[in-house]
C-alpha cells in the first residue's frame, strides 16, 4: 500500500471508533436509568460524533475520491468499516455501557495524549481537541465503575461481569497489524505497545478503588480494526444508522 | 499570520462580529464567547475571520458559521473567508471579561477559575449564584441543556441555575 492509502485506512479507524461508539450510546436516548444520566450519555455521545465527523472529514480528503464524512459514515457496507470490536459490544446492563465506555475513553486518552504529536498536522489538531472531552468521559464513566463496584452486592456483581465481559476486547486495541506499524515508523501514530503500560495503571487504580478484580489476560479476539472478522453487531447498528441513507440514497435536509 | 495593525476595514469587520449572536445563549456574541479567534488579512490582503468550534459535536457550530457569513454579507464584506482553526482548542479561559458579565446577567455562572479537570470524584468548584451572589450552592446535574452548561441551585435564594463548565 502506498502511504496515503496506509493514512486512509488509519483515520478511518480512528473516525470509525468514534462513530460507532457515538451511535451505540444514541441508542440509549430514553432509557437511560435517570434523566440526568440521559443528558451525560447524550453529551458523551455528541462528543464522539464531533470527533467522528473530524476524523471522517479528514478521510475523504486523503482519499480524494470525492467522498465526504456523510458518504463515509453511511454508504460503506460492513466489512468496510474498520472499528475496533469493543466498541462493537452491545450496551447491555448500564454495568456494561459504562465499562465499555471506561475502557474505550481510557483508551483513547491515550491515544490522543500521543496523536497530540503526530507528525501528522491536521491528526494532532482533532486530537488535541478531542483529548479535552475524552478526559471528561474517563472521569465520568470511571466514577461509575467505582460507585457500581463499591455499591451493593448487586451492582458490585454485574460490574465486576461487565468488566469480564469487555476484557476480551482490550486486546485487539494494543495489537499494533501493519497499518499501525506502518503509521509508527512515519511518526504518525503511536507503537501502540508503548500505550498499554499508561492505560493498564489507570484501569487497574481504578478497578482496585471499585473492589472489582482485575480479569486475567488470555486469549483475545481480533478482526474488527482491520475488517478482517467483525462481531456479528456491526451489521445490525449500520441498518439502523445507515436506514436513511439506504432507504431514499442521496437524501438531504 | 496576519499582524495586528490598525486597519480600519478590519476594524469594522470586527464590529460586525460583535453583533453576531451565538444560537444558544444569544445574549453572547461569538466575540464574546472567544469562538472568533482573530480577524486578519491573507497574503492576497483578502480578510479572515478565524473561528474555533467548542465543541467537537457542537451542534451550534455550523449555524455560528452561517450567521456569521450571512452578517458580513449583510454588511458588505462578501469577500471576507472564514476559516475554522482546532488548534490550540478552545477553552472557557477565552470568554472575554464583556462575555463573562453577560452571562452572569443572563442567570448563568460564568466558569469558575480553578476548577479541577479530570480527577475522579474532584471537588465541585466554588460557584456563585449569579442571582444573590451567595456561594452557599450546589450541583444538581453535571449536564444541561447545552453540552457546555451544568444544572446547580442556590441554597441561599432557592433559584436553580446554569453554570458555564470549564473546558
Ligand atoms: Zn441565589
Amino acid at each position: 500500500m502506498e502511504t496515503r492509502e496506509v493514512l486512509f485506512e488509519y483515520v478511518l479507524r480512528l473516525g470509525d471508533n468514534a462513530l460507532i461508539l457515538g451511535q451505540r450510546l444514541c441508542e440509549l436516548l430514553g432509557w437511560a436509568p435517570e434523566l440526568e444520566e440521559e443528558m451525560a450519555l447524550a453529551n458523551i455521545a455528541l462528543d464522539y460524533i464531533g470527533q467522528a465527523r473530524m476524523f471522517l472529514s479528514y478521510a475523504g480528503e486523503i482519499e480524494g475520491k470525492g467522498r465526504d464524512e456523510d458518504q463515509l459514515a453511511y454508504t460503506r457496507d460492513v466489512l468496510d468499516f474498520r472499528c475496533a470490536l469493543m466498541v462493537q459490544q452491545p450496551n447491555g446492563d448500564f454495568a456494561h455501557t459504562m465499562a465499555r465506555l471506561f475502557l474505550m475513553s481510557a483508551f483513547n486518552e491515550q491515544l490522543y495524549g500521543w496523536l497530540v504529536r503526530s507528525k501528522d498536522q491536521r491528526l494532532a489538531e482533532i486530537a488535541e481537541k478531542a483529548l479535552k472531552e475524552v478526559r471528561y468521559h474517563v472521569r465520568h464513566s470511571g466514577e461509575w465503575v467505582i460507585r457500581l463496584g463499591d455499591g451493593t452486592e448487586e451492582s458490585h456483581r454485574r460490574m465486576q461481569r461487565a468488566i469480564e465481559d469487555l476484557w476480551l476486547y482490550t486486546g485487539e486495541l494494543f495489537t499494533p497489524d501493519e497499518v499501525d506499524q506502518a503509521m509508527a515508523a512515519e511518526g504518525i501514530g503511536p507503537d501502540l505497545a508503548a500505550l498499554k503500560p499508561a492505560w493498564q495503571q489507570k484501569v487497574e487504580a481504578v478497578l482496585r478503588e471499585a473492589t472489582l478484580e482485575r480479569p486475567a489476560d488470555g486469549w483475545m479476539p481480533t478482526g474488527g480494526k482491520d475488517g478482517r472478522m467483525h462481531s456479528e453487531h456491526l451489521g445490525h447498528i449500520l441498518s439502523e444508522l445507515q436506514f436513511l441513507q439506504r432507504a431514499y440514497p442521496g437524501l438531504r435536509w | 499570520m496576519g499582524v495586528e495593525v490598525r486597519d480600519p476595514e478590519l476594524e469594522r469587520i470586527r464590529a460586525v462580529l460583535t453583533q453576531v449572536q451565538d444560537p444558544e445563549i444569544p445574549q453572547l456574541s461569538v466575540v464574546d464567547l472567544g469562538i472568533v479567534r482573530e480577524v486578519v488579512r491573507d497574503e492576497a490582503g483578502v480578510p479572515v475571520v478565524r473561528i474555533t468550534p467548542t465543541y467537537s459535536g457542537c451542534p451550534a457550530t455550523a449555524l455560528i458559521e452561517f450567521e456569521i457569513r450571512r452578517a458580513l454579507d449583510a454588511a458588505g464584506f462578501a469577500e471576507a473567508r472564514i476559516e475554522t482553526v482546532l488548534s490550540p482548542p478552545w477553552t472557557t479561559d477565552w470568554i472575554t471579561e464583556e462575555g463573562r458579565r453577560k452571562l452572569k446577567a443572563a442567570g448563568i455562572a460564568p466558569p469558575a477559575p480553578g476548577e479541577r479537570r479530570g480527577a475522579l470524584f474532584a471537588r465541585d468548584p466554588e460557584v456563585a449564584c449569579p442571582r444573590c451572589g451567595s456561594t452557599d450552592t450546589a450541583k444538581v446535574s453535571e449536564f444541561g441543556s447545552t453540552p457546555c452548561k451544568a444544572l446547580w441551585r442556590c441554597r441561599s435564594c432557592r433559584e436553580p441555575f446554569e453554570y458555564f463548565k470549564c473546558l
